[in-house]
């Protein structure tokens, strides 16, 4: 497994405690998981999705990411109906490993409150919670 | 006793039976035809199954093959933690397959099953004086399902009282079922964490017990193999907002004869036969899980129930307030048979002794192995100890890789990845029915196991290398299963 300084962490995203990471564009929020989550739980085998039309609180379970270890949950950082979900990940959940920032994402959301985003860690913050 | 099980040998390749496969063979010769064939109704014909077909030679070969690419309890020890693979003693299967029981039909009536019924009953009353109850149905056909049994019980008297409740509270340390248990009552799990020494802390329950929860499901001991000394007070905290306290007596094996469940505030505790009681278990199955409860929660128990009066015994189904039926007849009979059978045959201070002896080689392995491997709690274990990678990350050595190595030791791997509190678990429970050299010889085989992981990790990484087949790739059998011959 990777050590904290080998993470690839981009500036331009805010990140969860779970490990998630969100970045909005135009007007729709953008949710992974990030480097640490996908290194920590090994190979991913299967993404559940929620569909899109589907509304979340924040905090709410959207879906989970299993790997040869365990199944995680995954938690949405903030309210909103999905309006995008990657299908890619039906048949190569590989993507969330190989690419987790790009063509592994995994849901759009489009957010009931944007100022929501600002309770999300930036970077600093984020590697600050992981070396404890 | 130095010498290594694990070696190499002849191993016999076999095929699958439709590719061994001729046409027109066959085991049997069937008599000539003495009437005039008829042709069926189209509507009554379709295309024939693709069955193999084989001689009686070719399917005894293949099958005996294939058993002996299996590893059981019968040929090593089986440390698989939170799991109880004990020793299942020959005389269960003896006395199950006595002709009294194994010709019995449960459509004979209870006037013809006297044996059957009076069996029934004395077995729930064995467990009931075991575990400190008032009654046990022994109707569930594995754990999971005295789980759910049990939960329905919970919602039942909920139900009775009047006001149903919304939630349950699931700690950590319990067992990965409990939480699929409640939520098919229609119980949201609400999930909290255990102290610092992984014992659950009665103010983390108390912070979110209230009058619209059911209940906690406590695993005790639980799956870090460390008894709940909180017990008590954790059950009274519940009880004083009116909810229930559920007990997953998978681990009783730690406490059989010492503690009883009953007197410690469990108010529902579920047992697994094929852990505890020495029934087969996993493949070898079918399983039980009977459920035993508090006074208050009898008439809530399943029908049909089995009540003696003088000497006779009867089922009766006349419980208004039962939550049903929950097996044909009377769950797996076969399986009620040889607990009954060990039960008797160990007798209370055999029982008890089992308990003992069974916490005694936990923590004899806990302290062996605790300089080799990582050990997160180091508290006294009961029944099973957990370990993990720690000290071998440095050589990029996992969890997984020293499991798949213990094949080639000749054992059976433990139960790795679980408890999730402990990150790259790898938990032991070598169970009572294991002589010191074997566990000794276990022990040798992770120190080696550890110092290989230094020395060559490479090796270990490809293990296992003496079985059949060596590392599977498990994450293309995940990701592009094959579910077709």
């Amino acid at each position: 497994m990777k050590e904290i300084s080998d993470l690839n962490l981009p500036d331009d995203v805010k990140y969860t405690k779970d490990h998630e990471w969100a970045k909005l564009d135009s007007d729709i929020v953008t949710i992974g998981i990030n480097d640490y989550a996908q290194d920590q739980l090994g190979e991913i085998v299967f993404v559940e999705l929620p569909e899109v039309g589907d509304t979340f609180s924040e905090g709410d379970e959207f879906g989970s990411v299993e790997s040869v270890k365990a199944v995680s949950e995954m938690y949405i950082p903030i309210s909103g109906e999905i309006v995008g979900i990657n299908e890619a990940l039906e048949d190569a959940p590989e993507l969330v490993n190989e690419s987790c920032y790009d063509n592994g994402w995994i849901i759009k959301v489009k957010p009931d409150d944007v100022a929501q985003l600002d309770n999300l860690m930036d970077k600093p913050a984020y590697l600050d919670m992981l070396k404890g | 006793m130095n010498q290594q099980s694990g070696t190499s040998g002849l191993i016999f390749n076999e095929p699958l039976l439709w590719d061994k496969s001729c046409k027109g063979r066959c085991a049997m010769s069937l008599p000539r035809q003495d009437v005039d064939r008829a042709e069926l109704d189209e509507s009554l014909t379709g295309d024939a199954p693709e069955l193999p077909q084989l001689s009686e030679l070719d399917v005894a070969r293949h099958y005996t093959r294939l058993s002996q690419w299996n590893f059981g309890v019968d040929s090593g020890m089986y440390p698989l933690g939170s799991c109880t693979m004990k020793y299942n003693p020959k005389t269960n299967e003896v006395q199950a397959a006595r002709q009294g029981f194994a010709g019995a039909h449960p459509l004979v009536g209870d006037e013809f099953s006297q044996g059957a019924l009076k069996l029934v009953f004395n077995l729930e009353q064995y467990l009931a004086a075991i575990t400190g109850f008032d009654a046990v149905t022994l109707q569930p056909a594995a754990g999971a399902h005295g789980e759910l049994a049990g939960m329905l019980i919970i919602y039942a008297y909920h139900a009775k009282s009047g006001k149903q409740r919304s939630k349950i509270i699931i700690p950590d340390t319990a067992h990965g079922t409990n939480p699929a248990s409640a939520s098919l009552c229609g119980y949201e799990s609400i999930n909290i964490q255990s102290g610092e020494n992984g014992i659950l802390e009665p103010e983390a329950v108390a912070a979110v017990m209230d009058e619209d929860t059911a209940g906690i499901m406590v695993t005790n001991p639980n799956t870090l193999g460390l008894f709940e000394s909180n017990i008590k007070e954790i059950a009274d905290i519940v009880h004083s907002k009116g909810g229930l306290v559920y007990g997953d007596g998978a681990n009783m094996n730690a406490i059989m004869g010492v503690v009883k469940p009953g007197e410690l505030g469990i108010d529902v505790l579920h047992l697994n036969l094929h852990k505890t009681f020495s029934t087969p278990h996993g493949g070898g199955g079918p399983g039980a899980g009977p459920v035993a409860v508090v006074k208050s929660l009898e008439p809530f128990l399943p029908i049909p129930r089995v009540v003696k009066n003088l000497d006779s015994y009867k089922f009766v189904t006349d419980y208004p307030d039962t939550i049903g039926r929950l097996h044909t007849f009377y769950g797996h009979f076969g399986v009620l048979i040889k607990a009954y059978s060990y039960i008797l045959s160990m007798g209370a201070k055999g029982l008890s002794d089992a308990s003992k002896l069974a916490v005694l080689n936990a923590n004899y392995v806990k302290e062996s192995l605790k300089g080799t491997l990582n050990l997160p709690y180091d508290l006294p274990c009961m029944h099973e100890c957990v370990f993990n990678d720690e000290f071998q990350k440095k050589d990029h050595i996992t969890t997984m890789d020293m499991a798949k190595r213990l094949l080639d030791y000749g054992f059976h791997p433990p139960t790795i990845y679980f408890p999730l509190v402990v990150e790259g678990a790898f938990m032991v429970e070598p169970t009572e029915t294991e002589s010191k050299e074997d566990i000794d010889q276990f022990i040798n085989a992770v120190k080696a196991i550890a110092k290989e992981a230094r020395e060559n990790p490479e090796k270990l990484k490809k293990a296992p290398l003496l079985t059949k087949v060596t590392r599977l790739d498990e994450v293309a059998a995940a990701r592009k299963p094959c579910l077709r011959g």
